[in-house]
């Protein structure tokens, strides 16, 4: 099994979740590196999003440390609170389920995610906002930078439409993009290819192998698609009643045993054995 | 005609107080879901706070009405806002994430605490403001009807008008109201994009405290007496109007707060002035029979 040589990004170190009797995470670490897609795999209800449900801080780990190492220092992620984990160690995450600010434009959306930047320019005052210089620069570089976004995603045609009349397929897209409008340090996406057709997430492969190689963000990956995790993922992440059984390239996760067995269940007398 | 004219003009000056007031219980409503009953204290602080205001402009000889009524505006809007922030943090995030009710209930003991404080640090009995500006002039007479405008009204619906605008361009323009925004409809998300959410629920209290503020500065100009109770009445018929508009909607509280000033007044001439607080609440029995979301609401999506 493969540890991770350089500095990694994001150290799990044994990781337990319990809700009352419940063990939802049992001991389980790993590391992801920066520069790396790093899927977390496994069948439902393996705990998959409980793990990004501590990362992200809506849950506070019943044992463990959570430590991330990006460019602006060392964070003890389970020591913060939710809204700091976005703002300071700089780690952005989706939901299963799509959350954009419906009622708001799309642009609006990318904007939200640029949120802290421009309240420092306004110096966090009203008068700040009524049109000092900085702030005004401030408030175009975002829409910049949102733009650019808007237009990797294939959105920008739609910029000024309520985020919650796109399509679904554009939804998704849009979501990683606010996300990464956070200007993150590790981003945790979870299942972003379900619901998608074969083409949608091919893009999808496309868009997070860039993020990766161009944009230089770790990322973190829970996902149920297998073409989208075999092909794009550099290290794989195996659970299954909440402990790790697996952990490796994605070759040798194919091939895997205990995977095959999680995933294809087996006779019980080879459970006995 | 005439007398329709001046019932208007009447009812639009009214209209924009209630709307004023009506902002903070639709923000309020808007981002934790809750109705915040001791804001119409806070409109009748901040209408006491412009009252020990223009005693202190003239005792430092401060004669220019503009000047008087701009330091007071600000003073009011300062100390209600200091006001709407206190209360949000001592008596409403304590109670964050505990039952429904909760809130609702602290927020009454609030505005009980808020008017008996008032009460016996200002006395009960009514306080004459004296008139700061006086003078109009007829816009034209009809059967010997004068229709009149005052400058007061004049100063009250601009006023009004100006901060409404700035509000709605702060709310709609800016990254602070798009904050906002952002929290009223996905609290949770908002907070992982970095957004501080409780900071954003304070700011949300103190805008709506200080143009709570704006309006009891108006009313204490326009009625000249002001008591410790007036906070009651013109609360609810501010909640009122901001459930006529769409509870949530900016727009929805300025029209509803417009509408209100109307039934009110013109119920008042031509009916019975007696009768103008029923007719005003019939009309919300009204509303909420036939279109539970207000004028200019959004129907509840169920969020899944």
């Amino acid at each position: 099994m493969s540890v991770a040589t350089a500095t990694p990004l994001i150290e799990v170190e044994h990781l337990t979740m319990r809700f009352g009797g419940l063990v939802a995470i049992d001991d389980v670490s790993f590391t992801a590196r920066p520069r790396e897609i790093t899927a977390i795999i496994g069948p439902n209800g393996a705990g998959k999003t409980t793990v990004f449900n501590c990362i992200t801080g809506f849950y506070k780990p019943t044992v463990g440390r959570l430590t991330l190492r990006g460019g602006r220092g060392e964070f003890l992620l389970e020591r913060m609170l939710g809204h700091e984990i976005g703002q300071r160690a700089k780690v952005a995450r989706t939901f299963q389920n799509i959350r954009l600010f419906p009622g708001m434009t799309v642009l609006e959306n990318l904007l939200v995610a640029q949120h802290n930047k421009l309240m420092r320019a306004s110096g966090w005052s009203i008068l700040g906002l009524l049109g000092i210089a900085r702030y005004r620069d401030a408030e175009k570089a975002a829409v910049e930078l949102a733009r650019s976004w808007l237009e990797r995603i294939r959105l920008l045609a739609d910029a000024d439409r309520p985020a919650g009349e796109l399509p679904y397929g554009a939804q998704r897209r849009l979501e990683i993009a606010r996300a990464m409008c956070t200007e993150p340090e590790l981003l945790c996406l979870d299942e972003p290819a379900a619901g998608l057709n074969p083409r949608e997430s091919a893009e999808l492969n496309e868009l997070l192998v860039s993020i990766r190689d161009r944009d230089g963000i770790g990322v973190l990956l829970i996902e149920h698609d297998m073409s989208v995790v075999m092909n794009i993922s550099d290290h794989i992440v195996v659970l299954d009643y909440g402990r790790k059984i697996a952990e490796g390239n994605p070759a040798a996760i194919k091939n895997d045993p205990a995977v095959i067995r999680a995933y294809l269940g087996t006779d019980d007398e080879a459970i006995d054995g | 005609m005439a007398y329709f004219t001046q019932q208007l003009i009447n009812a639009i000056t009214l209209g924009a107080i209630y709307g004023l007031i009506a902002i903070g219980y639709t923000m309020v409503y808007g981002i934790i879901g809750m109705i915040n009953f001791a804001h119409g204290e806070v409109f009748m602080i901040g209408a006491f706070i412009s009252l020990i205001g223009f005693m202190i402009c003239s005792m430092l000889g401060i004669g220019s009405a503009p000047v008087a009524i701009l330091l007071v505006l600000l003073l009011a809007m300062a100390f209600s806002a200091v006001y709407g922030w206190s209360i949000e943090r001592t008596a409403y995030r304590p109670l964050r994430g505990s039952f429904r009710l909760a809130p609702l209930i602290s927020a009454i003991g609030v505005s009980i605490a808020l008017q008996n404080y008032v009460q016996l640090a200002q006395g009960a009995r009514p306080k004459p403001g004296g008139q700061i500006v006086s003078g109009g002039f007829n816009l034209f007479t009809d059967d010997g009807f004068d229709v009149r405008v005052t400058w007061l009204q004049i100063i009250i619906v601009v006023v009004t008008i100006v901060l409404m605008a700035g509000f709605t361009w702060l709310i709609a323009r800016t990254s602070l109201g798009r904050q906002q925004r952002a929290c009223e409809q996905d609290m949770k998300m908002a907070s992982l994009l970095g957004v501080n959410v409780d900071r954003t629920i304070s700011l949300t209290f103190v805008l709506g405290a200080a143009l709570a503020a704006v309006a009891g500065m108006l009313f204490l100009m326009y009625y000249g007496v002001i008591d410790f109770f007036i906070g009651f009445l013109a609360g609810i018929k501010a909640f009122t109007a901001a459930v006529l508009g769409g509870i949530g909607s900016l727009p929805g509280a300025m029209l509803g707060g417009l509408l209100i000033g109307l039934i009110e007044v013109f119920w008042a001439g031509y009916f019975s002035s007696e009768y103008k607080d029923v007719a005003a609440f019939a009309i919300l029995v009204l509303v909420l029979i036939f279109r539970p979301t207000g004028l200019l609401g959004k129907p509840e999506i169920e969020k899944v």
